[in-house]
């Protein structure tokens, strides 16, 4: 079942590679939602049984949560792209071949990381996913996307150089005492920990979480990420936003859990704590002077990749499980939100905040959906990130971090005053009719595909937020538990 | 250090040393030819070393790897490289070159991808300088760790850091596209310099993957290096400020 996950995407790119471009769009869709279907199968084995293992592969508590967030997406996102690509590209045949053969590998290689049971494994993973998802913001054929492009490949590329070290230090650190054929296997290493060597696992773990941090986003490291998710098509932004970011961050996780088993919680969880508050605070007053709202959505990522970081540097039972869940709200939200700019794009041909209007007017359906998305991110109740953001800064307080906690609602607070300020701009105003009838803009959705999508995003959203189904619970307390080292 | 290095230790480390030069050359290298050709020769001294070590340390596996990297690094990654390049034609693209190198010399043969001789941030003697400083910075860091034990010969280690800190070094001041491509993989080099030493009982699957990893991201950077040359015109980096903020 695990190597059907990887199997069924792989199969689907190379079906769009050689079907008739008519043809490829519902592969795409049949091998995401198989793929959903599979992952969530998995839920019930990883909540209450033993883990899943076949060989190098292995699906435990944390790694399912950061599956269903990634099958989540690349199932919503296939759906929205079939609308998307028909607005944006007409029936340019060789554009949505090309795409859709990128879209399923970049899809193939997200969900391949958190399945890998072997750090080394878990490395190349992510580097498969920098290469294809490079190609795919290069595949705009913009000049700004072939520099994005380049940026993207250079310093996340040069990131995951440091990632790999520090995986060659945790062999060096696990081969003293496993013996010389260990295969850098996560639990081995998990379990062997206290008697591990300290200075390579602590070189190994600040390495990791630069490296692995360039990936995911986290100041000062973030540098390639506004460029990328806004010169990216906007299927592909919603992915990298929602999956991509949050599988680095499953990867700085794993590091984590060896370094908190081998030198304590200490260190390792300062050094988590010194990434996510700059990431935080930075990315939270970028949000508020930004005129481009992919790159808006863009800076409200490595905002919320600041907030996955603190939570986890809490500690705290109650903050891990608002982690797990916020990986999964944060996917969903960002999702939405990205297919509400895209929906814009179509609707307006722009990007920048000015020259969309009246929002709400125009687009009866993803007008409201996208000011809902944007309220999610700012944590408003009853969106999952709501309930998820509460459980991390009140896992704070409990474990006494009242300084951080203060700082994390301050940085929200910030965050959400520059997302609504945009927000409002380009939905509350007047629809502009002033620049004459060619400028004016008529009511009406674009499409029905690129508006269900969305419709599903708020509706996860607030059922993470209300009422979040047992089962689900029962895995995010038992990921908590996992990541707490106690499993 | 040991007061009496025994074969072994002595020719990982010269090897290592070596490296660390060609390190430097590529640094300094003004045409795209001669910099894939260092990279090539620096990748054929990582594969001795992996036979040194294997010798030495009764690894078979080594050999394996040191017949798989040298195929691959040797051979297919700067043909890779010399394949994707632009400029294949010896045409003179404007604007890569700073002014006082308008008119190259006689050195410039036609027919190959155009040089990248100007693309310094710093001038070459600075840039030397600092990668320098860079240089001892990384060998001083990773040697006071003493990490010793397995089998590692620790100024190996050292040089390998400090072939770490020269390939950002490369990768930061040269201001185009091919030398910071070449950068990251002599970045893959110098890493993989640190796995022989500290790793070398590392599964040959992992380090069959890696290599494979290695020559997707080649042809990825080929691609983005060619749409960088189709939208910009040039191999130079120095245009590329359009996203900001």
């Amino acid at each position: 079942m695990l190597a059907a996950i990887l199997v069924i995407p792989l199969v689907a790119a190379v079906a769009a590679a050689l079907l008739p471009a008519r043809r490829v769009p519902a592969v795409t869709i049949a091998a995401a939602l198989a793929c959903l279907g599979l992952v969530i199968a998995l839920v019930p084995d990883a909540a209450h049984g033993a883990p899943v293992e076949a060989s190098y592969l292995r699906a435990d508590a944390v790694s399912v949560i950061f599956l269903l967030a990634t099958a989540f997406l690349y199932a919503i996102v296939a759906v929205y792209a079939v609308g998307y690509l028909r607005a944006e590209h007409g029936d340019d045949a060789r554009y949505a071949r090309r795409f859709h053969a990128l879209f399923n590998l970049f899809a193939a290689s997200m969900l391949a990381a958190p399945l890998m049971s072997s750090l080394a494994l878990l490395w190349i993973a992510v580097e498969v996913t920098t290469v294809v998802s490079a190609l795919l913001v290069a595949l705009e054929g913009t000049d700004s996307a072939a520099e994005a492009a380049w940026k993207y490949v250079m310093v996340a590329s040069a990131g995951l150089g440091l990632a790999l070290l520090a995986t060659i230090f945790l062999y060096y650190a696990g081969a003293q005492v496993l013996g010389e054929h260990f295969n850098l296997a996560i639990t081995a290493l998990i379990t062997a920990g206290p008697r591990l060597p300290h200075a390579p696992v602590l070189l190994a773990f600040l390495l990791a979480t630069l490296g692995y941090g360039t990936k995911a986003g986290l100041v000062p490291v973030h540098t390639w990420l506004p460029d990328a998710h806004s010169e990216a098509a906007t299927p592909v932004s919603a992915l990298l936003s929602g999956a991509l970011l949050a599988t680095s961050f499953y990867a700085i996780t794993r590091c984590y859990e060896v370094a908190a088993a081998t030198l304590g919680s200490g260190i390792p969880r300062d050094a988590l704590l010194a990434f996510g508050v700059a990431s935080l605070l930075l990315a939270s007053l970028y949000v508020l002077g930004q005129r481009d709202v992919k790159r808006l959505l863009a800076y409200s990522s490595v905002e919320h990749m600041g907030i996955l970081a603190i939570g986890v540097s809490f500690g705290s039972p109650v903050a891990l499980a608002g982690v797990l869940l916020h990986v999964m709200a944060h996917a969903a939200a960002k999702g939405g939100a990205f297919m509400g700019a895209g929906v814009f794009r179509v609707k307006y041909h722009a990007k920048e905040v000015s020259a969309m209007r009246g929002g709400l007017q125009i687009l009866p359906w993803s007008g409201p959906l996208f000011l809902m998305t944007v309220f999610a991110l700012s944590a408003l109740p009853p969106s999952g990130i709501f309930r998820s953001e509460f459980q991390i800064v009140a896992g704070g307080l409990a474990s006494g971090q009242h300084a951080a906690a203060a700082v994390l609602v301050a940085g929200v607070t910030v965050a959400f005053f520059g997302l609504t300020t945009s927000a409002t701009q380009v939905l509350m105003t007047r629809p502009a009719r002033s620049l004459g009838a060619a400028a004016a803009v008529e009511r009406g959705e674009p499409s029905a595909w690129l508006v269900v999508p969305m419709l599903v995003c708020v509706a996860v959203l607030v059922l993470l937020g209300v009422h979040p189904p047992g089962e689900l619970s029962d895995l995010i307390a038992r990921g908590a538990a996992q990541l707490g080292g106690r499993p | 250090m040991d007061p009496a290095p025994g074969v072994y230790v002595g020719v990982a480390n010269a090897l290592a040393a070596v490296m660390l030069l060609l390190e430097f050359g590529m640094l300094r290298q003004a045409l795209v030819r001669d910099q894939v050709r260092l990279y090539a020769a620096q990748s054929a001294l990582i594969s001795v070393l992996a036979v040194v070590i294997a010798a030495d340390r009764g690894l078979p596996d080594l050999y394996a790897l040191a017949a798989l990297s040298g195929a691959l690094k040797i051979v297919a990654v700067p043909y890779v490289l010399r394949r994707l390049l632009p400029g294949h034609h010896g045409r003179r693209v404007p604007g890569w070159l700073s002014p006082q190198e308008e008119h190259p010399g006689p050195w410039q043969p036609r027919d190959e991808p155009p040089g990248v001789a100007g693309s310094y941030t710093l001038s070459p003697a600075s840039a030397v300088l600092a990668s320098i400083a860079l240089g001892a910075f990384g060998f001083f860091c990773l040697g006071s760790l003493h990490m010793g034990g397995l089998t590692v010969p620790t100024t190996a280690l050292a040089i390998a850091g400090a072939m770490i800190f020269v390939a950002f070094g490369l990768m930061i001041i040269r201001r185009d596209v091919v030398s910071q491509a070449i950068g990251f993989f002599s970045l893959e080099n110098a890493i993989s310099l640190t796995a022989l030493v500290m790793a070398a009982g590392l599964p040959l699957i992992l380090e069959t993957a890696f290599l494979f990893d290695l020559l997707v991201a080649v042809v990825v950077f080929g691609m983005l290096i060619r749409a960088h040359h189709g939208s910009a015109g040039s191999l130079s980096t120095a245009d590329l400020t359009r996203l900001k903020g």
